[in-house]
């Protein structure tokens, strides 16, 4: 779907990414590159500092220090120091965020139509075939039955929740989703619909992505490659199968082991 | 008179009510914070545009007031009364002779002229409320002019009913810059925001005053494939006739009688004075 072509620069590029809460540290001094099209997963125990970055990342927490260039044609912009209605826009149009719990991510008393047709309506769709034909076509691909267009997400199990809104996010196109924990809270056959259907939109799409889990059965399906966070630290970098199977550092090790061979 | 400033409110205060007013009359649309009083009255009652009217008056206005169109009603009387006692200005129901208007969810039929003020009653200032519960954030969305959310509510108004159901308070754009709550008059006012008096809208619980200056270009938000449409009920007036007024329906008894009346009492009256009669004037007319 993206025009893919001359992949000469990276999407994302991080640099010396710091937050802190009070002498407490949030993230620190992590760097990285994200470049088109490929998906990274950023995994750590609860308290690592995961959802931290993340929050840095997506513009939503101002970091105390460093950089977030974000490739806007072909020049590399700091989401950082961006003025916030910039950065809004951004959020709306070229960025996407799922949230761990869908209810954060959606406007509960709103139909589903309603809440895939918002971004829509955000920037400037105003005919109401239009909206209605894309909201049905991005329900259809996310497995939702075009007859709960009208139902409100109250009214939609967990595992519905979760693809009404990754299909509101990803109704306009962005490039760069960020996703937390985007499986947390769904049983595991949920789990694996979920994945499947994300995996599939990744790759259709060309989406980039940055995930962030705890779920190392998650990042093993989706991510091209792997960051493991302790205490706000970035402690291991390196492609997924490299760090799942061949784990260095001595959390890395600790964090495979941990998973319970079924 | 004695007792009481004229007006009611203090100097003080009133120079700070101005002072939202005219803010607001440099910012079309926009909903200015006031350091809002207690009136001797409830909020819900025109807590807003009593002050927006104590703000305004001066001793050789004319003041009138509707409520749902009538002077007669309990809110219109008491507000009318209140400024007779506390102002002591001349009062009247005919919108031709006064000079300020105080008006609960209406607009008069008769076209207002440069001479004329008129101030709305405002229960919830904020268009985008019901959609983002939060201040802070529907603050942010003004100044940045993200309105896709109002359109998120007329989008779901067309899903539930098959057209743009939202029939009062309906969301305007204001100079092609704030989207503004026209207070709930009906829809079928909406096209005559664009008008020659000054408007001024007060919000007493909300602490809002926000304003139109005369000719204001005022456009009804709606969607290219369901434009907004006036409407009104397909009737004439049941006492003088009239064909293009906003009509109130009124029960007659419990054995499914029904009449159709101008919601604007003044305008109805001038036209049955002027000799026009509807098809049940004279059953009215045996009743009283």
């Amino acid at each position: 779907m993206k025009d893919m072509s001359p992949i000469d620069r990276p999407l994302l590029q991080v640099a010396g990414l710091s937050k802190y809460y009070g002498a407490r540290i949030g993230c620190e001094a992590v760097g990285f590159e994200l470049w088109p099209g490929e998906v990274m997963g950023i995994v750590g125990e609860s308290g690592s500092g995961k959802t931290t970055l993340l929050n840095c990342l997506a513009g939503q927490l101002a970091p105390d220090a460093g950089q977030v260039l974000f490739d806007l044609d072909g020049i590399a912009t700091d989401t950082v120091t961006m003025s916030e209605p910039e950065r809004r826009r951004l959020a709306r149009t070229d960025w996407a965020f799922v949230h761990q719990h869908a209810a954060d991510g959606l406007r509960m008393n709103v139909s589903a139509g309603g809440n895939v047709g918002e971004r829509l309506m955000a920037i400037g769709a105003r005919r109401y075939g239009d909206i209605r034909t894309q909201a049905l076509d991005w329900l259809g691909r996310v497995e939702i039955s075009g007859d709960r267009i009208d139902d409100r997400p109250t009214a939609f199990s967990g595992g519905m929740r979760q693809r009404l809104q990754i299909a509101r996010n990803l109704v306009t196109g962005p490039r760069l989703v960020f996703m937390d924990e985007p499986t947390g809270g769904l049983d595991v056959s949920v789990q694996a619909r979920l994945l499947d259907l994300m995996r599939g939109l990744v790759r259709e799409m060309g989406l980039s992505a940055i995930i962030v889990t705890h779920d190392l059965a998650v990042v093993r399906l989706l991510a091209d490659r792997l960051m493991v966070m302790k205490d706000g630290q970035v402690v291991e970098t390196g492609l997924t199968d490299q760090v799942l199977d061949d784990p260095q550092h001595g959390y890395t090790q600790l964090l495979v082991s941990s998973v319970l061979q079924v | 008179m004695s007792e009481y400033n004229f007006a009611y409110l203090d100097e003080q205060t009133k120079r700070m009510i101005r002072r939202a007013i005219l803010k607001g009359l440099a910012i079309p649309g926009y909903q200015v914070p006031f350091a809002s009083r207690e009136m001797p009255m409830p909020y819900g009652w025109g807590t807003g545009g009593v002050q927006v009217s104590a703000a305004t008056l001066t001793p050789d206005d004319t003041f009138k007031v509707i409520d749902q169109g009538a002077d007669d009603t309990t809110n219109a009387v008491s507000i009318r009364k209140f400024f007779e006692k506390t102002a002591g200005v001349a009062t009247t129901e005919r919108t031709a002779e006064a000079t300020v208007i105080q008006t609960r969810h209406r607009i008069p039929e008769q076209e207002l002229t440069e001479d004329q003020i008129l101030v709305y009653q405002v229960p919830i200032p904020e268009p985008l409320r019901f959609l983002e519960p939060s201040e802070v954030e529907t603050r942010k969305m003004h100044a940045l002019e993200e309105y896709g959310l109002m359109h998120v509510k007329l989008y779901e108004d067309i899903a539930r009913h098959g057209e743009i159901a939202t029939a009062y308070a309906y969301p305007v754009k204001v100079e092609g810059r704030y989207v503004m709550d026209p207070s709930p008059i009906p829809k079928f006012d909406n096209p005559k925001l664009e008008m020659a008096a000054i408007q001024l809208f007060g919000a007493g619980r909300e602490q809002r005053i926000y304003a139109l200056p005369p000719y204001t270009k005022v456009v009804s938000l709606d969607f290219e494939d369901y434009p907004f449409e006036r409407t009104r009920a397909p009737q004439d007036c049941g006492l003088c006739g009239a064909n293009d007024s906003y009509l109130d329906e009124v029960i007659m008894d419990d054995a499914g009688r029904r009449m159709f009346v101008c919601s604007d009492t003044d305008f109805c009256r001038a036209r049955r004075e002027d000799g026009h009669q509807g098809a049940m004037a004279a059953a009215a007319e045996a009743l009283t």
